[in-house]
């Protein structure tokens, strides 16, 4: 079996110090595989985005390791800036909302993370036409934001994750906001783009439409994972 | 790379020119204030040097006729005019005063002067000379007279025998030349009641009315109503002479004061009009200052409405000097937008103005620097907050 893709050891997260500190995560450990979607649930002040944001580099966990691809996240010697190209290179993010650019078109709003990678402006915007004809939003693709369907939108903000063709995609709750039948397609979407470019996805959802789906799931309960096995119920 | 400053302008078009239009009259009221100086200054200059004058003889220690009172004997001419270097002389006499034209008044500044001699307006642009001795006047256009008309000063009317242009002085009151005798009675010329007043006074007063002294009540009476005075020499050095040492001459014999035109020009706007120009330069800068509070509240505002995509790029990525760059590209965007408009208004709503507005290219080259100085220490602010936003927050949580 292939290497890992995502790797958590015994990762602790505390907020503040002294007595009054709290300690999100207590000792996370978690392992995804390349083409895998999880789902990560657990009740609300659980620790999900705690472990989310130390996922996507943008708080340094207290203890314990996060290996990415490979690499040991917050080493050593690591900057910000290097922090801000792992974002870029190799994790995409879906948020719960879109959160698309409002003032760039659904082309500019995916070719911007190439470009920001260095990619010349054809080729990003090339690989952004060719992701949002793979999610089939390409003919929305001059769209302004605000013209778009919620279901259109949902689309764009998951090619733009995918538009760096990261190893890793973190989703927030990506189908909360949707009816079955999209979060269902949402989900089908991952699941084929996971398997395509072998991308691990976490999926932090509530979404009880969702989480039979899922092969793996982890429980996420007062600052722990518990594995357990899903239904993995067919999404085709 | 796509340029977001260029995509979230499009985004708020609307705002983001009417802000813009709205610096850009800020920086033309800024722009016009600058001209009302410029044309101060420019007024005094072309008041002196129409004059045609190479020294200004005025009284001892005074600044001279514009920046305060100064009577010298019309007769001093001629000592003036007997001393190596001297070419030319002319009488000369400034009052400010009303003139009315029929139920209308002007205020101007009535020049008297000999025709012919330093001190005649330089150019007509219509009418003729003035060539009777007396009741005859040239008026600046800006006085709104026209060839023909009668207009009264003092007790006199007086015909407008020809116009003239740019003579105004530095107040933008426009100059109305008469010949000097007629100024120099118009200076001390009292109504009928007061005239008879004085004589009963006089009449009254024992030291004067002497019973054993005929002729001296009238002679009295005769020396308070004449004036032999006038406010200036106008001097015209021969060719070949340095005005500086001709003028140094005079100071040195004749116990008057003696300014060079450069000099002249110097008292003119360092004294004269060194107030106004404190008083512009004070309202310069508040507009300034106005400017970048606007420009700061319209681009902190602009930031502050965007915090959420600001996180979101931050997380994709984007370097914060990529978002700063954006901030400040716009605020820029707004000070180009209102050095246009600005420049284009001042240059609008200038002819409209009473006063003569100058405005200088390099004047406007300043605002630009100015304008796009204030934008970016404007942008400061929404950078500031823009760089405070933990990328994080596009997580939530």
């Amino acid at each position: 079996m292939a290497e890992p893709a995502i790797v958590l050891e015994r990762l602790v997260k505390r907020y503040g110090k002294g007595p009054t500190a709290v300690e999100a995560l207590k000792g996370v450990d978690m392992a995804v595989h390349p083409g895998e979607v999880v789902g990560l649930i657990g009740p609300s002040g659980s620790g999900k985005t705690t472990l989310l944001k130390c996922l996507g580099a943008v708080i340094e966990p207290t203890a314990g390791k996060i290996t990415l691809g490979g690499e040991v996240t917050f080493d050593q010697g690591w900057k910000v800036r290097d922090l801000r190209a792992l974002r870029r290179d190799r994790i995409g993010f879906i948020f719960q909302a879109p959160y698309l650019i409002p003032f760039l078109d659904a082309t500019e709003n995916v070719a911007l993370l190439p470009m920001l990678a260095g990619r010349p402006d054809a080729v990003a915007r090339a690989r952004a036409l060719e992701i949002l004809g793979t999610l089939d939003v390409a003919h929305r693709a001059a769209a302004r934001i605000s013209a778009l369907s919620g279901g259109e939108q949902q689309r764009v903000a998951i090619a733009r994750a995918l538009a760096n063709k990261p190893p890793i995609v973190l989703a927030d709750e990506p189908t909360a906001p949707l009816d079955s039948e999209r979060a269902l397609t949402v989900m089908r979407i991952l699941n084929r783009l996971a398997c395509d470019y072998g991308t691990a996805i976490i999926v932090v959802t509530h979404d009880e439409k969702i989480i039979p789906t899922f092969r793996r799931i982890f429980h996420i309960r007062d600052g722990r994972t518990v594995e357990e096995r899903g239904d993995g119920r067919p999404l085709y | 790379m796509i340029n977001l400053a260029i995509r979230d302008v499009r985004q708020s078009l609307g705002r983001y020119l009417l802000t813009g239009v709205g610096l850009g009259l800020l920086i033309g009221v800024t722009l016009t204030m600058a001209g009302v100086y410029r044309g101060m200054a420019d007024d005094a200059q072309t008041l002196l040097r129409s004059a045609g004058a190479d020294i200004w003889v005025v009284q001892q220690h005074t600044l001279g006729p514009f920046a305060e009172p100064s009577s010298i004997h019309d007769d001093a001419w001629r000592s003036i005019r007997g001393l190596p270097g001297v070419a030319e002389t002319g009488n000369v006499t400034f009052l400010t005063m009303q003139v009315a034209k029929g139920a209308q008044d002007v205020r101007a500044m009535v020049a008297g002067y000999e025709p012919g001699r330093p001190g005649e307006p330089a150019f007509l642009i219509a009418g003729r000379p003035v060539t009777r001795s007396h009741y005859e006047a040239i008026a600046d256009a800006q006085s709104g007279f026209a060839v023909g008309d009668r207009i009264r000063i003092r007790r006199h009317e007086y015909t407008v025998v020809g116009l003239t242009r740019r003579m105004v002085t530095s107040g933008g009151d426009p100059m109305i030349f008469i010949p000097l005798k007629d100024a120099q009675e118009a200076q001390f010329l009292k109504d009928n009641d007061a005239v008879r007043e004085e004589r009963n006074r006089l009449a009254q007063n024992p030291a004067i009315n002497r019973p054993g002294v005929p002729g001296l009540l009238e002679a009295v009476g005769e020396l308070q109503t004449a004036n032999r005075y006038v406010n200036a020499v106008l001097v015209r050095v021969a060719p070949g002479w340095d005005a500086g040492e001709v003028a140094a001459e005079i100071r040195r014999w004749r116990r008057l004061q003696a300014f060079t035109s450069a000099e002249m020009e110097q008292v003119l706007v360092g004294t004269v009009i060194e107030r106004a120009a404190k008083q512009i330069g004070l309202f310069l800068v508040i507009l300034t200052i106005v400017s970048i509070a606007i420009v700061a509240f319209i681009i902190y505002s602009m930031t502050a409405g965007k915090l959420r995509e600001i996180a979101v790029l931050k997380l994709i990525g984007t370097r914060n000097r990529t978002i700063a760059a954006m901030i400040l590209q716009e605020a820029l965007g707004l000070g180009v937008i209102g050095f246009f408009v600005g420049r284009h208004a001042a240059q609008l709503w200038a002819p409209v103005f009473p006063r003569h507005i100058l405005l200088l290219p390099e004047d406007a080259l300043r605002a630009l620097v100015l304008a796009l100085t204030a934008c970016t220490l404007a942008s400061l602010i929404g950078i500031r907050l823009a760089l405070r936003v933990d990328p994080a927050e596009a997580i939530g949580g």
